[in-house]
């Protein structure tokens, strides 16, 4: 079994799977619930002074019946006092000494830092983050996501609490920001030990066409939410992988946003994350989900003969770049599995009127009928030479490995943008014509 | 004995009630969810309407029921009944590309079923009609599937439609001869209003050739379209035939339709003489009235009946038995009542029927359905329409394309021109006649939505099905293959 602990920024934990800052982290009985089911880390629910909560919080985006494919939640930070929640981690620390246990903190004065991160060492906290993220509610405030869309101000703050840190210190980064890099160099610039990434998305999930009100319903208004769950995967792996390449940036880095299973889990630490938050799967399912991302994790390490975590971290990191990098002759072409098409002809209306219009219907007498295609029912077939290879006829179709995309020869070298512009500059080679 | 009603109220409400029930709203979301919005369907291609399946499957994912419905019935005016009474594992259901990835297909018929109650339910009338009926003047003869979908296209087409019928109401089979245990009557006579709310004008109770005479009907109308569908059962030819309980099975339905299901007289024992399906929906709701033993008697074996696999197999879970390879010799009675059946083996002889001889048996019996195929309009066809072709087997010869007779002014459809088939082959027979009608009188094609592509109008797209009917040897052929 592959060795899954990890010691992020002197943070040991015995595997990567972290509790996210959220409902699911909010007491110390939730915290020991989690760690009997396998977690790694939590990652308190953020503490400051006492706020209030309204009654409606959350809503759910449904997608073709799937249940929270996005998710938004309007809740603030803790609704406890600071005093109860020092206490319980305390508690919980105590009884889990081998696992992380990480104070989430979010106040305004330096003095007020101060003071948090002075009782987060003494209760016996692993490690602080820094809630420089949370779009709702706080940020109205002047905090939260106020202070992390502002490099500046970030590092200012990140500099109060680094003259009383005596425990690594995680910065937790918006998404709500043009380029999550400055963030995340400010953070480096005033000493913090890493970053955390994404925290919620600013979003209005849908609105109630009866009332014309969104939901979360509060007494016939709504508000602007924080937007979390797998639909924002893609998001936050981007942000992670832009810091990771970031030679300036150079932080450990806890990857966070959409992750649900083992497989995501696995793409974060490609991308360069050393341990990863959830919060989102475990309100939909229970802190039980772990027990798969942990196996299959290290099952996953095992097949490609990996021991450790480590090995995986940050490996796909170098194949991501600019566009300019990419090899102008590549080609490939979608091919049809007839022995597995099933006649739908998503590809062909896909790329008919959404693409590039080479996937033709044909008469379907060449190819044979698959066992419950109808007889005279026209068949889709590729038009090579015309095939952009854009891969959308492979996206749609609802068969596994029926489309392929395949990689073809087109005879000439690699060129990228850049040697593309240096051999026109240079007269070596001819511009490539214009698509017709 | 004479037969007699054997179970009460209570308990035929349950053994009638829906083999297919209704889905609720969510678990109709949920199935239209797994459809995956083929383009160019092939159960589009399937039905004989050419209902834009996919389209339709699509609105109740977004909770657009009604527009479902408007999308059914636009292609199907009686997409309500079809949703329960089609053999869809045989059409639009069997052609689902579902089954190529071992999954079970998408509950069309069932799906339809929602979306079209939805609209019955809430009295929403999705298809609309000009209230000004100028286009011209149709006769319908039969106010069955047939006449009820060439009645209704004309009038969305601005035609003043009368329809005749001699039944004291309309719907013709769907009313009074499907198993109820699929669909109640009531679905029917709501198919019926709708179309009267379209403006066709219905009169029952009337007999043509004896109450309303064709050639006025000629002089008077632009265009005459039958519908008369099939006649009674066919003779059996055997002495006892005319005792009181030998009685076609269509008629029997016509009981099960007409009366309390607790008024409905059955035999303690039936014999089902045929095995198509008229024959299953006999025997299955005989045994659901409380007969004791229901029996099919065919005289050949099982891979000969016109029954649908399907259909066959409900009847034996019902309890019904089979006996195959037998034909009935004779009716036999006491006191003037059904009392037995005096049956023989038979033989298959170079495609034909022989008895074997010596192998007769007595078989009590109280009641004999006879299920045995309906006999042919021919003498009631030569009489009101003089110099109508028919063909060797009694049909109503017609141009495919637009189902118009030999005479110019007379179309045709349903079981009059197909000799026999499925209610949606009979509407869509009907709404072609319509548009063949049209053409007629306007020199204008009727075409319904298409799906446009590179090649031009996709012919093979929506409403494929109207043109091209699938027939179901080729699907199975096609569904076997592989």
């Amino acid at each position: 079994m592959a060795d899954l602990s990890i010691d992020f920024a002197g943070i040991k934990s015995p595997n990567p799977f972290w509790v996210a800052s959220g409902p699911p982290s909010n007491t110390a009985y939730q915290a020991h619930r989690a760690f009997e089911a396998g977690w790694g880390g939590v990652v308190w629910k953020t503490i400051g002074e006492p706020i209030v909560n309204v009654s409606s919080r959350y809503s759910g985006l449904t997608l073709g019946g799937m249940r929270l494919a996005g998710f938004n939640n309007i809740e603030l930070i803790s609704d406890r006092s600071p005093e109860t929640n020092f206490r319980e981690i305390a508690d919980v620390k105590k009884r889990w000494p081998k696992h992380a246990v990480i104070a989430s903190l979010m106040v305004d004065t330096r003095e007020r830092w101060h003071e948090f991160v002075t009782r987060s060492a003494d209760c016996g906290a692993d490690g602080i983050e820094l809630n420089f993220g949370c779009p709702h509610g706080m940020c109205e405030r002047g905090m939260g996501s106020a202070v992390g869309q502002n490099p500046d101000v970030a590092e200012t703050i990140v500099g109060w609490v680094m003259e009383k840190a005596t425990i690594p210190v995680i910065v937790k980064l918006t998404p709500n920001i043009t380029n999550v890099v400055y963030a995340a160099r400010a953070a480096k610039k005033a000493g913090a030990h890493a970053i955390s990434l994404i925290n919620t998305i600013n979003s209005i999930t849908n609105v109630n066409l009866d009332t014309l009100v969104p939901e979360p319903f509060v007494a016939g208004r709504s508000s602007h939410g924080g937007y979390c769950g797998p639909a924002v995967k893609p998001i936050a792996l981007n942000m992670v992988h832009a810091c990771a390449a970031d030679p300036q940036v150079g932080l450990p880095i806890s990857g966070i946003g959409g992750i649900g299973t083992w497989r995501d889990a696995a793409e974060f630490v490609a991308l360069g994350s050393t341990s990863l938050q959830v919060c989102t799967a475990i309100m939909h399912h229970g802190f039980r989900i772990v027990e798969d991302m942990t196996d299959g994790l290290s099952a996953y390490l095992d097949s490609k003969g990996m021991r450790s975590l480590a090995e995986l971290r940050g490996r796909a990191v170098p194949q991501v770049g600019n566009w300019q990098q990419l090899d102008l002759h590549y080609k490939r072409v979608a091919r049809i599995d007839y022995e597995k098409c099933i006649g739908c002809n998503l590809c062909h209306i896909a790329c008919e009127d959404g693409a590039h219009q080479c996937i033709d219907l044909v008469d379907a007498a060449p190819y044979g009928l698959g066992p419950g295609r109808v007889p005279g029912k026209p068949v889709p077939k590729v038009r090579e030479n015309d095939c952009v290879g854009c891969n959308l006829c492979s996206i749609v179709c609802p068969v596994d490995g029926c489309i392929t995309m395949t990689p073809v020869d087109t005879g000439r070298p690699p060129m990228t943008w850049h040697d593309y512009q240096a051999g026109l500059a240079a007269g070596t080679i001819q511009p490539i014509l214009p698509h017709p | 004995m004479p037969i007699q009603p054997l179970i009460d109220a209570a308990t035929a409400a349950e053994t009638m009630a829906d083999v297919k029930p209704p889905l609720a709203a969510q678990e109709a979301r949920v199935e239209a969810s797994r459809c995956l919005f083929c383009f160019d369907a092939p159960c589009i291609m399937a039905c004989p309407t050419g209902i834009d399946v996919p389209t339709f499957i699509r609105k109740i994912t977004t909770d657009n029921v009604v527009g479902a419905a408007r999308t059914i019935l636009e292609a199907n005016v009686l997409g309500a009944s079809c949703a329960r009474v089609c053999p869809t594992q045989m059409l639009c259901e069997g052609a689902c590309v579902m089954l190529d990835l071992e999954k079970d297909p998408i509950q069309i018929g069932r799906l339809q079923r929602f979306a079209t109650d939805h609209v019955a339910a809430n009295r929403i009338d999705v298809l609309t009609a000009p209230q000004i009926k100028d286009a011209g003047r149709v006769a319908v003869l039969g106010a069955g599937p047939a006449g009820l979908g060439c009645a209704a296209e004309l009038a969305r087409l601005g035609y003043a439609v009368t329809v005749y019928d001699r039944k004291p109401a309309g719907g013709g089979l769907n009313t009074y001869g499907i198993a109820v245990y699929k669909m109640r009557p009531e679905v029917s006579l709501d198919e019926v209003r709708m179309i009267e709310r379209l403006g066709v004008e219905f009169r029952y109770g009337v007999e043509v050739g004896r109450d309303v005479q064709c050639a006025d009907l000629a002089r008077d109308c632009d265009a005459i379209f039958i519908g008369i569908g099939l006649g009674g059962a066919n003779r059996l030819g055997i002495p006892g035939e005319d005792l009181p309980e030998v009685v076609d099975a269509l008629e029997f339905i016509d009981w099960i339709h007409t009366r309390p299901l607790e008024q409905v007289p059955v035999g303690r024992r039936v014999a089902v003489l045929g095995c198509g399906n008229t024959a299953i929906d006999a025997v299955t709701q005989a045994k659901r009235l409380g007969a004791e033993e229901a029996t099919i008697i065919y005289r050949r074996g099982p891979a000969e009946m016109s029954a649908y696999a399907f259909e066959y197999d409900l009847a034996k879970m019902d309890g019904a038995t089979f006996l195959f390879d037998t034909m009935p010799v004779e009716v036999l009675a006491a006191d003037g009542h059904v009392s037995a059946l005096r049956l023989a083996r038979t033989v298959v002889r170079d495609g034909r029927v022989e008895v074997v001889p010596g192998s007769e048996w007595t078989q009590p019996c109280d009641l004999v359905l006879k299920a045995v195929g309906q006999e042919k309009q021919v003498r009631l066809l030569e009489r009101l329409f003089p110099g109508l072709k028919l063909d060797r087997q009694g049909r109503v010869e017609h141009d495919p394309a637009t189902m118009r007779t030999s005479l110019s002014t007379v179309f045709v459809g349903g079981d009059a021109a197909n000799g026999g088939r499925e209610v949606v082959n009979a509407v869509a027979e009907g709404k072609k006649a319509a548009r063949g009608i049209h053409a007629m009188l306007t020199g204008k094609a009727v075409t319904g939505p298409v799906q446009p592509s590179r090649h031009g109008t996709a012919d093979g797209a929506t409403g494929s099905g109207f043109n091209h009917p699938i027939r179901v040897h080729e699907l199975e052929a096609a569904l076997t293959k592989g």
